[in-house]
Formats: structure tokens, sequence, C-alpha cells
């Protein structure tokens, strides 16, 4: 069954005199537990893309269904629950509230719910950071934590409200590699539980960790098709790590 | 979601920024201070004059000459009689002479000061007893007697070491025996002191001191406080029949009773109250531009929440009400330091300057309940400017 269904999506917007054609009819299926990357050059659509699946934005023509929601005629409220209950957002710049601790930006989801559960926010943002190994790291403001572990805490964020699926936006892009290993072995994880993910990415290294890549081009799918030798960013990061220690240890010594 | 987690939230963000919030309240805090004060000193002041005026007297009744140009005084020894001798509700009548600026001569020295012709129900009237000695008789009055009554600050300059009582004075050319020294009395609603002053039987002050036999005003106690205006009216009537004024002509004298005096003082004063706290308002209104000036900032510069928040799920009211939240409890709490502020400020200054002050509850109330609509008002227009932003565009804000 497919979790997203988009039917001849187009993108127009109008700057000026000119008509940008950000999107031309995008067709596409995703379903329960794939891992897709979005790939693409800058100016090919995918962000786009990635705010029409988002509920961010709205398409100018075509059908976006959602978990069996059709989506095109939702209010801009109706957006706003729409993000808040079905998508958990990943986002590159990490996207977490300043001065705020870890728990509290977790929490935020769980703010706006308007779905009228009982269930203890608190408690409920406490599992979350556990699930993604910052159990130790509650109350830590985000500029206490690294890169990696914000963009944890993001994850976290992302998955509190426990969403149809998880939308990441280039979430590696301010990270070093070994962070970046971190976090994509994570995103296996979560995807190994059964979690759907959506990842916009530039760059092929992490595409391979998803299961099928899609490639755009102006505005339209170039090509569409699964990843044949899947990669585990997990044992990539213990190979990382070890030659990375080798190489200390050639430098340490004389 | 709920009132508490809102302000709650609000309150998390105001926290965030102590430094900020505090600078951005200072506009409401002084306004606050300002109105509460301005109001409490203008009706501290009310309240003074009122109970100075209630101080000159008992159901007090004053008939002077007519106010304004040309207007010659009419009033003399037998319209005095007349009163006396016809009027029913009048408990106690005196004619009153002054002159002010007289050197009176006394002692090795001389102090210029007034001095009035009086009757002896003048004590009564002004309940101002003697402090030692007695006040002049009846008797001293038809005898012309050249008795003195000194107020304490004449006796304290002509007299500093030594009893005045039996000593004598010389106001012109006449000599006078002191016969008693008045009890203190204070200053009065305009701030002169009472107890500059000498006291005469009217008659002598009249038959030795003036030149045309008027006098200046005519005080009297009404028998009680529910006649004051039956009194009044009486007392109109009498004079027009002793002035020969036919009926539909003006009256060539004004009376006036105690609580007349009253509405005039303090209509100045509650004039000058509203214009002191319109003022003060002034600076609040100031503050709550403050107020707007740095939401306006505060939702720039944190555009990017405003976005991460609406892609977590908040609706376009959730900012606006966050936004608004956060003016109003900044706004409140500014009130609330202004008012603890202000209540600090009046009790030093009737403490250490002895200014009159009176802080109402009501005026507590009216001026949180400003700083609230004041935040309100200047509120609005940051957090629907928040409310509006595209969560796009707020998102990839920099």
């Amino acid at each position: 069954m497919a979790i997203i269904e988009l039917r001849g999506i187009r993108r127009h917007y109008l700057v000026g005199e000119i008509t940008i054609r950000a999107l031309r009819g995008i067709d596409l299926d995703v379903g329960i537990g794939e891992f897709v990357a979005v790939m693409g050059p800058s100016g090919s659509g995918k962000s786009t893309l990635m705010n029409t699946l988002g509920c961010l934005d709205k398409p100018t023509e075509g059908s976006y269904v959602l978990d069996g929601l059709e989506t095109s005629r939702a209010t801009p409220d109706e957006f706003a629950d729409i993000r808040n209950d079905r998508i958990g957002f990943v986002f590159q710049g990490f996207n977490l509230l300043s001065r705020t601790s870890a728990l509290e930006n977790v929490e935020l989801p769980l703010f706006y719910d308007r779905s009228g559960s009982r269930a203890n926010p608190r408690k409920r943002a406490k599992a979350a950071l556990e699930e993604v190994g910052l159990g130790n790291r509650l109350d830590h403001m985000p500029n206490q934590l690294s890169g990696g572990q914000q963009q944890r805490v993001a994850i976290a964020r992302a998955m509190v409200k426990d969403p149809a699926f998880i939308l990441a936006d280039e979430p590696t892009g301010n990270l070093d590699t070994e962070m970046t290993l971190e976090i994509m072995s994570l995103f296996q994880e979560l995807n190994d539980r059964g979690k759907t993910v959506v990842m916009v990415t530039h760059e092929p290294e992490v595409a391979s960790y998803a299961k099928r890549v899609i490639a755009m081009r102006d505005g339209s799918i170039v090509s569409d098709a699964p990843v044949r030798e899947s990669r585990r960013a997990g044992e990539d990061l213990a190979a990382w790590k070890k030659s990375h220690a080798l190489l200390a240890g050639e430098e340490g010594s004389p | 979601m709920t009132l508490s987690k809102l302000a709650g939230a609000s309150m998390r963000s105001i926290l965030r920024n102590k430094m900020r919030s505090f600078l951005t309240s200072l506009g409401i805090i002084i306004g606050v201070c300002s109105v509460i004060v301005m109001v409490a000193v203008g009706s501290g002041s009310q309240a003074q004059i009122r109970r100075q005026i209630a101080a000159m007297g008992t159901n007090l009744i004053m008939i002077m000459p007519p106010r304004g140009p040309r207007t010659a005084n009419r009033l003399t020894m037998a319209d005095i009689r007349r009163l006396r001798a016809e009027s029913s509700y009048i408990a106690a009548i005196t004619g009153e002479v002054r002159l002010s600026g007289t050197n009176v001569v006394g002692g090795n020295t001389y102090w210029s000061t007034s001095v009035f012709g009086i009757e002896p129900d003048y004590v009564k009237i002004k309940e101002w007893p003697v402090k030692s000695g007695e006040f002049f008789s009846d008797k001293d009055l038809t005898s012309r007697a050249k008795s003195a009554v000194l107020g304490t600050t004449v006796a304290a300059k002509l007299f500093p070491d030594q009893d005045p009582l039996g000593k004598y004075i010389r106001i012109g050319t006449t000599p006078f025996t002191v016969v008693g020294v008045l009890a203190s009395k204070g200053s009065n609603a305009m701030g002169s002191d009472q107890d500059d002053v000498v006291m005469v039987p009217l008659d002598t002050a009249i038959n030795r001191l003036m030149m045309d036999g008027r006098i200046n005003s005519i005080e009297m106690s009404a028998v009680s406080e529910d006649l004051m205006t039956a009194a009044q009216s009486e007392v109109e009537s009498i004079l027009r029949e002793s002035h020969k004024l036919a009926a539909g002509t003006t009256d060539d004298f004004d009376v006036m009773n105690q609580s007349q005096i009253i509405q005039t003082a303090s209509q100045t004063a509650r004039t000058l109250t509203a214009l002191l706290a319109a003022i003060a308002g002034v600076s609040l209104v100031v503050g709550g531009i403050g107020i707007m000036n740095i939401m306006l900032v505060s939702v720039t510069e944190r555009t990017r929440e405003i976005g991460i928040r609406m892609s977590v799920g908040a609706r376009k009211r959730d900012i606006l009400l966050q936004f608004l939240s956060e003016s109003v409890i900044l706004s409140l709490l500014g009130g609330c330091v202004g008012i603890v502020l202000a209540l600090a400020v009046s009790f030093c200054l009737q403490r250490f300057l002895s200014t009159p002050t009176l802080v109402r509850p009501s005026i507590i109330a009216a001026s949180a309940g400003f700083a609230a609509a004041v935040g309100i008002f200047f509120g609005f227009y940051p957090a629907r400017k928040a409310a509006n932003l595209y969560p796009i565009d707020a998102l990839r804000y920099e």
C-alpha cells in the first residue's frame, strides 16, 4: 500500500513576467517501509518536491494523497494539522529552537497536538530521545550538542508523533563524514523498524544508503531505480573509525 | 492549546531574553508608575485642600463684596446688626476687616503682618481657641477696647523670649494691649501662614485703623449642616432688603458656603490631576510603542523559530496567540513592577518630601488594565506579521 501518491503534480511560480515551471508533472508512489533518496542538481525541482511532500507548499496542479488523505483542497490550518500529525521533518540546518533544551525541542510537535491525545508529552519526548541514543542529554541546549547530536534531536522530534513518514531535506549537509555515517545508520535503523523515509540529497554517497533512488532534472523524474548494492552505514562507520584510528597512530609515530 | 500552556511558553521565551524583556517593559514600568504617582499626588492634594477648607470653620457661610471690576463694597456694620437680629438659621456671625502689610511695633522690634478686625464669634466659627490669655468679649467690642490677640508667628517675632500677655503693641499710631495668644493653625489651602496675624475688635479696627467703614467680609455658622441652603437664601434676602435692592436687580454681594468653596477648589485640583494623568498616559503609550518596536524586531529575529513551529504543525492562530501573549505578559509584568514602584515612590514623597499622596485601588486597577490593553493593541500588529509568514520562507530565512 502506498503512503504517498503523487499524480500529475505541477508547480509554477510567477516571478515578475516569467513563469518558472519548478515541477512539470510528477507521478510518484512511495510504499510503507521504503527508504527513498531524491537526487538532482540544484534547480532540478527537488526542493519544490520536498515542500510539496511536506505540505509546506501547494502544487499548482495535480493530486497528492498522503496516507489515504487527499491534500489538494486542504486549508492552511488543515495543512498545519497534517504536518503535525503525519509528517516528521528533518532539515539540513537541524532547525532546533535555540536556548531550548533537547527535551523541550522534541516536545514541540506535541505542544501543537490537536488530536486530544492524553499521553504525557514529557514521557513521549523522553522515549523518543532515548530511541536516538540521547537519553543522557535531555536537558542540554542545542549549542551544547555536536552537529550529529543536534540532528539526532531533530530526528527524535520528527519521530515523536509517530508520523506516516519522515521527510529529510539534506539531513547530512552540515555534517562531517563520521556524523553523516552516524545519522545515516540511524535512518537505516528506523527504516529497518518499518519507518518510511524520504530523503533529499545531492550526495550520491549518502543516497547509496537508501533502498531506492529517484533522480530529478528540470522538474521531472528522469530515473527511478532500486539501489542494487545496499550498504550499511553502521558497518561503514566502524570501518571509517578503524582507518581513522590507524591514521592517527601513523601520525603519532616518528 | 490551553491558556496555561500558552502563557507558560510565552513566559519561557520572555525569560530566555531577560535583559531585552526588561528593557522592553521599562517603558510600561515608567508609564504605569508615573500615571499612578501623578494621580496619587493630584488626589492627595485634593484631599488636603478639602481638609483645609473643612478646617476653615463649621457650616461656614461667607458674604463678600461681588467680584469683578467696578463693583463697590457695600457691606457695613448695619448689615451685620440686621443679620444678627433677623436671621433664624445663624448660630454665630462675625464681620471681618483685613489690613494686610501693616507694621506692628512691639517689644524692641516691629513686624509687618495682617491685622484683622473681628467679633468674638470668630472663635466659634473658625474653631480657633486662644492658647493663652483670652479672646476679647462683646464688651470689648462695644467699648472699642484697644485689646489685641496675637497669632503665634507674630507673638514669636515680637516677643521671642517673653510672655506677650499684658505687653503693649502699636498698630499705626494706636497702642493696644495684648490680651491673648491664639493657638497655632498652620498654613491654609493657598499655603500662607494663618498664624501671621493680629486680631483686634471689629469696632476698634473700623474706628481707629480703617478709613471707609466698609466690612471686607461677613462670616457665619449655620445652625446645622442641613440648614445651610435655607440659611444662605435667608441671608441673601435679608441683605437685599438691607441694601434696598429692587426685585430683578442683581445682588451687590456674593454669598458662598463651605461646600461650594470645596467644590471650586477641588475642581481646580481635579483638572490638574487629569492633566498630570494625561501627560503620564502619553508615556504609557510611548512605552507601548516600545513594546511594538521590540516585538517587530523579535518577529524578524525569530523568523526561523516561527518556520520551525509552523513545520511541526503550528497554525496561524497559534503563532498569533504566542506573540500576542508575549507582549501582553510583558506589559502586564511591566505594569506590576510599575505599580510596586509607584507605591514606593508615593510613600517616599509623603514620608520624605511631605507631599500628600493618595493611591486609590481604582487607579491601580485602571492602570493595570490600561497596561494590558497597551500590550494587546501594540502587540497585535507584530503578532499578525508573524502569523502571516509563509512556512517555507520562514524556514529558509537566514
